[in-house]
């Protein structure tokens, strides 16, 4: 049986808290900037245009059938190269925290706008007939009449996403980044120590996770008997 | 921009003698069908059981299933897999612990790979199956006790056989899923898909061709999955129900 020796987690606090604030910064960057892609492209596959729709379905479709760990490799290592003999950057520049963060952000902009749209639909179709016959242009109804209205039924499954997206962004591991996970890795390969830190990422993680979609979902229920 | 395609590349020997790179692909392709299959068999019937226990009349029963699915859902699958490989033999009885490291790393990382998928879908399966048995009208439950059928048997004759034709369609996405968590176990060394697309990468030095053979790869399986399962779903929709005839 293993003889667990917990002593090299206290001392490793701030480096690990330097790796969370990693974690958090790609899923915040990640959320904000996925729920604006994912909006636009919510609003270009319920547009009249053929095109901007067709557009906006081929992207949802192949983000979706393809593996998060896939889209993180094209970012790390495809990418950055793509990018270095098109804009001419310096060669070999540190792009792993802004690749993942544009990474992450594309890849659920893709679950986002899929929320959204479901969302958009949902809303009665007499708010829109309602909008325009006061005048309002499309433009107009959809930003001060419909989305204010999908939004807020939408914020549980949109908070819940983020729970995942979270999560998620443990896969950075394959760029080597040093997020929490990443951080609680290294620390306990370094002193031997795996077992205990590999158990102590799970049980932070646990308690965060947990906690958040217990929150999610006290939330949902107000949302629910208002 | 000064990059030179080669898509002959794949039917060239590798690096190692030991067939093409196109056989390395396929290898990794077969590794990952392999690995999500046996995992959904075992997600499927350990999240069936669950999830009749969540919906079940015993507060320690129900209590159980759901703690099972509160773990499984809230702890990230790449920390799963890392304790599934590198803690879960630490704390096997010594002996156990011992002919697992002792056995060939293949197998280690396969078994690990499959125990982790097939647990972490299992809790989302489980959740499938809760939600199919409550959609059903409470009537049902109420009607097969009335006739005199004990609580497991009306699951058996009355709920289960409605549930599980309503939850085919949700249980898709899941069957979809467990396909492209599967590229997650490249990061223990499993020689899947993922990692044969990265080796493919540091051996032929054409990331282009390789990234797109094994996207392409992944939008195949999606494709085929998706058309099975349109296929069950057409065979199994219950008249009357949204979707039904």
């Amino acid at each position: 049986m293993h003889e667990f020796d917990w002593s090299s987690i206290p001392n490793s606090l701030p480096f690990l808290w330097d790796g969370m604030k990693i974690s958090l910064e790609i899923t915040l960057s990640a959320v904000v900037f996925g729920i604006v892609w994912g909006t636009l492209l919510a609003l270009m596959r319920l547009s009249s245009i053929t095109p901007l729709s067709w557009f906006a379905a081929g992207y949802v479709n192949l983000f979706r059938a393809i593996p998060l760990v896939m889209v993180l490799l094209w970012f790390f290592l495809i990418v950055p190269h793509l990018l270095e003999s098109i804009f001419g950057f310096p060669r070999g520049s540190d792009m792993r925290l802004s690749s993942a963060i544009a990474g992450f952000a594309l890849f659920e902009a893709a679950y986002y706008s899929e929320i959204i749209r479901a969302g958009i639909q949902s809303v009665p179709k007499g708010q829109m007939a309602a909008a325009s016959a006061l005048g309002m242009t499309y433009g107009q109804a959809m930003r001060l009449v419909v989305l204010p209205q999908a939004f807020r039924n939408m914020v549980p499954l949109l908070l819940t996403q983020g729970i995942i997206l979270f999560q998620d962004t443990s896969l950075v591991y394959v760029s080597a980044l040093a997020d929490f996970f990443g951080a609680a890795y290294k620390v306990g390969d370094r002193d031997g120590r795996l077992v205990e830190l590999l158990l102590f990422a799970g049980a932070v993680y646990f308690v965060i996770c947990f906690t958040a979609s217990r929150i999610v979902r006290h939330y949902q229920n107000k949302l629910k008997t208002a | 921009m000064g990059y030179n395609w080669n898509w002959g590349i794949f039917l060239q020997p590798t690096a190692t003698g030991d067939g093409t790179y196109l056989g390395w692909m396929f290898y990794g392709f077969k590794v990952t069908i392999a690995l999500s299959l046996s995992a959904w068999l075992i997600a499927l019937a350990l999240g069936a059981v669950v999830g009749i226990l969540r919906t079940v009349p015993n507060k320690w029963l129900s209590g159980f299933a759901t703690a099972y699915v509160e773990v499984f859902r809230n702890i990230p699958l790449l920390v799963q897999l890392f304790l599934w490989y590198f803690v879960m033999p630490e704390l096997l009885p010594e002996k156990l612990g011992n002919a697992f490291k002792q056995s060939n790393p293949i197998v280690q990382q396969f078994l690990s790979s499959m125990v982790c998928l097939a647990l972490f879908t299992s809790a989302r399966v489980a959740e499938q199956v809760r939600s199919g048995i409550n959609s059903l009208p409470p009537g049902q439950k109420n009607a097969g006790l009335a006739m005199g059928f004990s609580l497991p048997q009306t699951y058996r004759y009355v709920l289960l056989p409605m549930a599980v034709r309503l939850i085919v369609p949700p249980l898709t996405s899941e069957f979809l899923n467990i396909f492209k968590n599967s590229a997650v176990c490249s990061t223990i060394g499993l020689l899947e898909l993922a990692a044969q697309g990265r080796q493919l990468v540091d051996y032929t030095a054409q990331p282009y061709e390789s990234f797109i053979a094994v996207t392409l790869a992944y939008l195949l399986i999606n494709v085929v999955v998706m058309f099975g399962m349109r296929w069950v779903e057409g065979h199994v929709r219950v008249p009357g129900y949204i979707g039904g005839k």
